[in-house]
């Protein structure tokens, strides 16, 4: 019995200002997988995680995520987003970070209640920052902030975690704790992962799908690079043939 | 020498003024300082000068006037820069002035001298009656009453709204209903700094609430404190000196931000060494 894809893009093209930044994407991840998608910068890889999530639409193609359309099951969907993108000095501690993963178990005008705390700080302790949970984000090195932004998606209970650049400007070591805590929670969730991080996530990953701006995308080893690239990384490989120039990740590994 | 002050009614209410007001100012100010959007405030509270000119021409209270006109102010501004991709500044900028501008013109239109146009401008403490008192108030216990019960949902959408939208809210909405509450309180704030300098009281409290705040809740507080303080002060002084009361409170507002600003920097300064 064929099992039913959590994510489905089926020929995804996606333009944004008049510049094509997916172009005939067909992707399909299922239970239990754990996708890296690597790529150069601007290549879009940020794009399809947007997509997935609902909050860009794509031009032409399709796209479903637990058959339905992006978006539709936030309580599923756990996401972290590149931690740039919001205020260090905002006053709120790890604790209340990571609550704020409830919300899509919530209603409106619902308010927190004990489980969701206890919840929160189960993800917490998963995350190895039960020391720190007081603490405001703005005290918090780079790793730090990142794995609590983990929790906050973990919080969520969710069945599909989507990770942007987890390992961006944070330290060897960091990164390696953050990927073993990955490793640990890819026996119970399904996890894709955006990453410039070639080097490391080869030992952690079961599938690796490069993307670059215009591209096709092969679900399984139908391309004629496959075989190259498979011997390449020990494992298996979702090769991508580009129109333009070969991307540099896949000629210097 | 409180006793005597606390005998004339005019003092009597604007105590409480300062005090009510300082509850909106407090609460909804934490917003505007967290999620940053200090200008859009300055331009409803501008835009909200339309609705002064409106209800003077229209011989009702202005305050009756204001109330829609900032309303309106609000949810236009925000649906401008959100939907219509209208950038942000240039939206706020055209609103500020054509409020404005409507507001001279209705005042103009209608004959006569308009004897307290200053006080919504620059804000009279002292010449607060006693049923704008009461519309403080209601308004007060609307917005404690509505952040109650969004807390949560307020807290996603300042901290990060992307992250909120995937949550499944409905972020749009939510914000159109954060800048209706910031037009409410510039209302309310309008008797006791006016229009002008609602953003100062609307930002300064705040901002030294979040440099010794770990939460927002905690945050809200300490500004209350802070702005009833500074409004407090402010109406003293200018009691005692017989000047402007909003301007007062505004220097003092001011002088309060320069310094703990300064201490901060002590602070951090004899820390690193």
């Amino acid at each position: 019995m064929k099992k039913e894809p959590i994510i489905e893009c089926d020929r995804l093209s996606l333009s944004l200002g008049g510049v094509k930044v997916l172009d005939s994407l067909t992707l399909s991840v299922y239970d239990g997988d754990f996708l890296a998608i690597i790529g150069p910068n601007g290549g879009g890889k940020t794009t399809l995680l947007r997509v997935i999530l609902g909050l860009e639409k794509c031009s032409t193609g399709s796209v479903r995520v637990f058959g339905g359309a992006p978006g539709g099951f936030p309580g599923r969907v756990g996401y972290v987003p590149q931690r740039l993108f919001f205020d260090r000095d905002f006053p709120i501690s790890i604790r209340e970070l990571v609550l704020m993963g409830r919300l899509s178990n919530k209603k409106l005008f619902q308010h927190y209640n004990k489980r969701d705390r206890q919840i929160a700080d189960e993800a917490i302790c998963t995350a190895g920052l039960e020391k720190l949970s007081e603490r405001r984000i703005g005290d918090l090195s780079g790793g730090e902030l990142q794995r609590a932004l983990i929790a906050r998606a973990l919080a969520g209970d969710p069945e599909l975690l989507l990770l942007d650049e987890p390992t961006a400007s944070i330290d060897p070591q960091m990164k390696t704790t953050i990927y073993d805590l990955m490793e640990h929670l890819k026996e119970k969730l399904t996890i894709v992962l955006v990453t410039h991080d070639t080097g490391t996530i080869s030992r952690y990953v079961t599938r690796i799908a490069f993307l670059n701006v215009t591209l096709e995308l092969y679900e399984s080893g139908v391309s004629p690079k496959s075989e190259s690239l498979s011997s390449l990384y020990h494992y298996p490989v979702n090769p991508v043939v580009h129109h333009s120039p070969v991307s540099r990740t896949i000629d210097h590994p | 020498m409180l006793q005597e002050i606390l005998a004339f009614e005019f003092m009597r209410n604007a105590l409480l003024a300062a005090i009510l007001s300082s509850v909106a100012c407090g609460i909804i100010g934490t917003y505007v300082v967290v999620k940053k959007i200090g200008f859009i405030s300055g331009g409803i509270a501008h835009t909200a000068f339309g609705g002064i000119g409106l209800g003077y021409y229209l011989g009702i209270n202005p305050l009756l006037g204001v109330i829609p006109f900032s309303l309106f102010a609000a949810v236009a501004i925000g649906l401008l820069s959100k939907k219509a991709k209208v950038a942000e500044d240039s939206a706020i900028g055209a609103f500020w002035a054509v409020g404005m501008a409507i507001g001279v013109i209705c005042i103009g239109l209608k004959p006569g001298y308009a004897p307290d146009l200053f006080s919504y401008l620059f804000g009279n403490i002292l010449t607060v009656p006693t049923v704008d008192l009461w519309m403080i108030l209601s308004l007060d216990l609307f917005i404690i009453g509505v952040v109650w019960l969004l807390n949560k949902e307020f807290l996603a959408i300042s901290f990060d709204e992307e992250y909120a939208t995937v949550s499944g809210l409905k972020t749009t909405a939510l914000y159109l209903l954060m800048l209706c509450l910031i037009a409410l309180t510039v209302v309310i704030m309008m008797r006791v700094v006016g229009i002008v300098m609602v953003i100062a009281l609307l930002t300064i409290p705040a901002a030294i609430a979040r440099m010794f705040s770990r939460s927002l809740p905690g945050m809200m507080v300490l500004a209350v404190v802070l702005s009833s303080l500074f409004s407090l002060c402010g109406l003293w002084f200018s009691y005692q000196l017989d000047i402007a009361s909003g301007a007062t409170i505004i220097i003092f507002a001011g002088l309060a931000f320069v310094l703990a600003h300064a201490w901060r920097m002590v602070n951090a300064s004899l820390t690193a060494q």
